[in-house]
């Protein structure tokens, strides 16, 4: 209860700090004030139409992430396990990529992302397809992997085959992942998803708690296993492709928040649940603070600093798992 | 009242039978030994009787719907997996799921029904201890606690003695023969014969998937089916101090 309430308090500052930090001399006041209430100034429309979807999306996307990196490593018992095992922000990667080399994604703001969330759908259903009737969680590790390298060998084709340097240039760094020049629009296309995906994965609590004694014993104390790998891909999907359909592909978050907090909250994957969902929305807000920061006047993707904080806590994560095992 | 009927049960792997025709019915107060050499169909048995594997026949715990299952039967399976590192105490609560609301803490009577288990399994001392960090022995006796918490009037469990030091084997089995003295029942699979024979009220041998012998120990344990069975010759007597059983020689 007490973790609860620190982490949602630095979810709060973060959110607060993003809110206030970016190019521009304004105080903290007249910037917060510009936000409550439209005073018709450009700094209004700066915090109103800019910081705030900005804030917001780091926000939801973090929560997306911690989310289903948790889910992903309580279902399969495993604390290497991150959501993108399913393929399905590979899946939604090409899908922005074809949008963008196609000019498809110039037609409208929500071409792009409309399109990556159309590809994350049609990965799931092929996951489904793939992984079979019956609830196993190898064959749908299996799956994820087949999605993910398709989805990759066909995104490295649409790129070789790019006839205009500035479209691949364009690819690449919407690939890096980034949450700058987002709006509104980008809020509300991904929210309904993001909200039904966590309520998903919120809903598997009990059943990974059990999974804890392994899918027998688990099966045994009422849990539908079919069921649960059911919900756990839907869910999966629908929050995390909509995160990678907004903000492009942005890895660690859910391989690193679960596997930190392990520590501190306690392995229970129920708890672990909340906690990251927290923890997650903390790092990514702390590292789209940090972008806007170190490097303002350079455009420093979101994907490419959470992969540089990422590798590093990994290695030290490594460090500890061989301390602990000596 | 049955805790368990089985009719006709049969099993098939790739074909084969693994099960052939098991007919059987448990009632509260029997402390049951399933018994049979290695591939005997055990595991299966147990497996199919829960439901978590297709089967012809019929299994009345596994015609009931999942949570209601669970209120009816707990099952300790052969495999110890513990996947994370969370407390004894913890993990054994795990066991309360069946019974809890969903999102619901843990509430007076499950905090109860947790400490009760501890205490039956004499693991005070390693309540706050990481299961992970614990010995295989250690591990098996957490884990039966944990299907002890779940409160059901039954209690299958596959091979819970095994990797047990003396001392523990015999209070686990005492832990079973007292469920059935308090009008619960317990099926668990075990190959030593001796604790068997000493705290079972009955025994079920398995052979090549089929029930050759059912009724109490001295009847199943007999020269002949051990003979035909293990292919051992046995050594068995009623003294004062209960029955001793001892397998003696391989038979040629």
């Amino acid at each position: 209860m007490r973790l609860a309430g620190i982490l949602i308090a630095l979810v709060a500052v973060l959110f607060t700090v993003s809110l206030i930090s970016g190019y521009s001399n304004t105080s903290m006041a007249d910037s917060l004030a510009a936000l409550i209430r439209d005073n018709g100034t450009p700094l209004s429309v700066v915090m109103r139409e800019i910081r705030l979807p900005r804030a917001l999306l780091a926000m939801m996307i973090g929560i997306s992430l911690g989310l289903s990196g948790a889910a992903m490593q309580g279902y399969l018992r495993n604390p290497l396990a991150e959501p993108g095992l399913i393929g399905v922000s590979g899946a939604a990667a090409l899908g922005a990529v074809l949008a963008i080399q196609s000019g498809f994604a110039l037609s409208y703001a929500l071409a792009l992302p409309l399109s990556a969330l159309g590809m994350a759908v049609l990965a799931v259903l092929a996951i489904l397809f793939l992984a079979g009737p019956r609830g196993s969680s190898i064959t749908l590790i299996l799956a994820g992997i087949a999605i993910s390298a398709l989805a990759g060998a066909l995104t490295s084709l649409v790129l070789n085959l790019s006839p205009n340097p500035f479209a691949a240039a364009e690819i690449v760094f919407w690939m890096m992942g980034s949450l700058a020049d987002r709006s509104f629009q980008h809020v509300w296309l991904a929210l309904p998803f993001m909200v039904v995906g966590w309520a998903l994965l919120l809903s598997l609590g009990r059943g990974l708690d059990a999974l804890t004694l392994g899918e027998d014993a688990a099966e045994a104390m009422g849990m539908r296993m079919t069921r649960m790998r059911l919900v756990l891909i839907l869910g999966i999907a629908a929050s995390v492709g909509a995160a990678t359909a907004v903000a492009g592909v942005i890895g660690f978050v859910g391989l690193i928040v679960p596997h930190l907090l392990r520590g501190i909250v306690g392995a229970r994957p129920s708890v672990l649940l909340w906690a990251s969902a927290l923890g997650g929305a903390a790092m990514v807000l702390a590292a789209d603070i940090a972008v806007r920061e170190l490097f303002p006047t350079r455009d420093l993707k979101l994907g490419v600093l959470m992969a540089m904080i990422g590798a590093p806590l990994f290695l030290h994560l490594i460090y500890k798992t061989r301390k602990e095992m000596a | 009242m049955s805790l368990l009927v089985l009719n006709s049960l049969s099993a098939h792997r790739a074909k084969l039978p693994v099960l052939e025709d098991i007919t059987l019915d448990i009632q509260p107060g029997e402390c049951i030994g399933l018994i049979g050499p290695n591939g005997a169909g055990k595991t299966t048995l147990m497996r199919a009787t829960l439901g978590l594997l297709p089967f012809e026949g019929h299994s009345s715990l596994a015609a009931l719907p999942p949570a209601k299952r669970a209120r009816a039967v707990a099952w300790m399976p052969q495999s110890r997996e513990i996947a994370w590192p969370v407390s004894v105490a913890t993990l054994i609560a795990l066991g309360r799921i069946p019974h809890l609301p969903r999102g619901a803490s843990l509430r007076p009577a499950d905090q109860a029904a947790v400490r009760a288990a501890i205490t039956r399994m004499g693991l005070e001392d390693m309540a706050g201890r990481t299961v992970t960090r614990l010995s295989g022995g250690e591990r098996a006796r957490v884990l039966i606690a944990r299907t002890l918490a779940q409160e059901t009037p039954l209690l299958l469990a596959d091979e819970p003695i095994a990797g047990l030091d003396p001392a523990h084997q015999i209070s686990t089995m005492q832990v079973f023969a007292d469920l059935a003295r308090e009008g619960r029942a317990a099926l668990i699979s075990l190959h030593d014969l001796g604790l068997a024979a000493r705290h079972c009220t009955r025994l079920l041998m398995l052979s090549a998937g089929r029930l050759v012998a059912d009724g109490p120990p001295g009847e199943v344990l007999s020269e002949r089916n051990m003979a035909q069975v293990f292919g051992v010759s046995a050594y068995y007597s009623e003294t004062d101090n209960g029955p001793v059983f001892q397998p003696m020689e391989v038979l040629p």
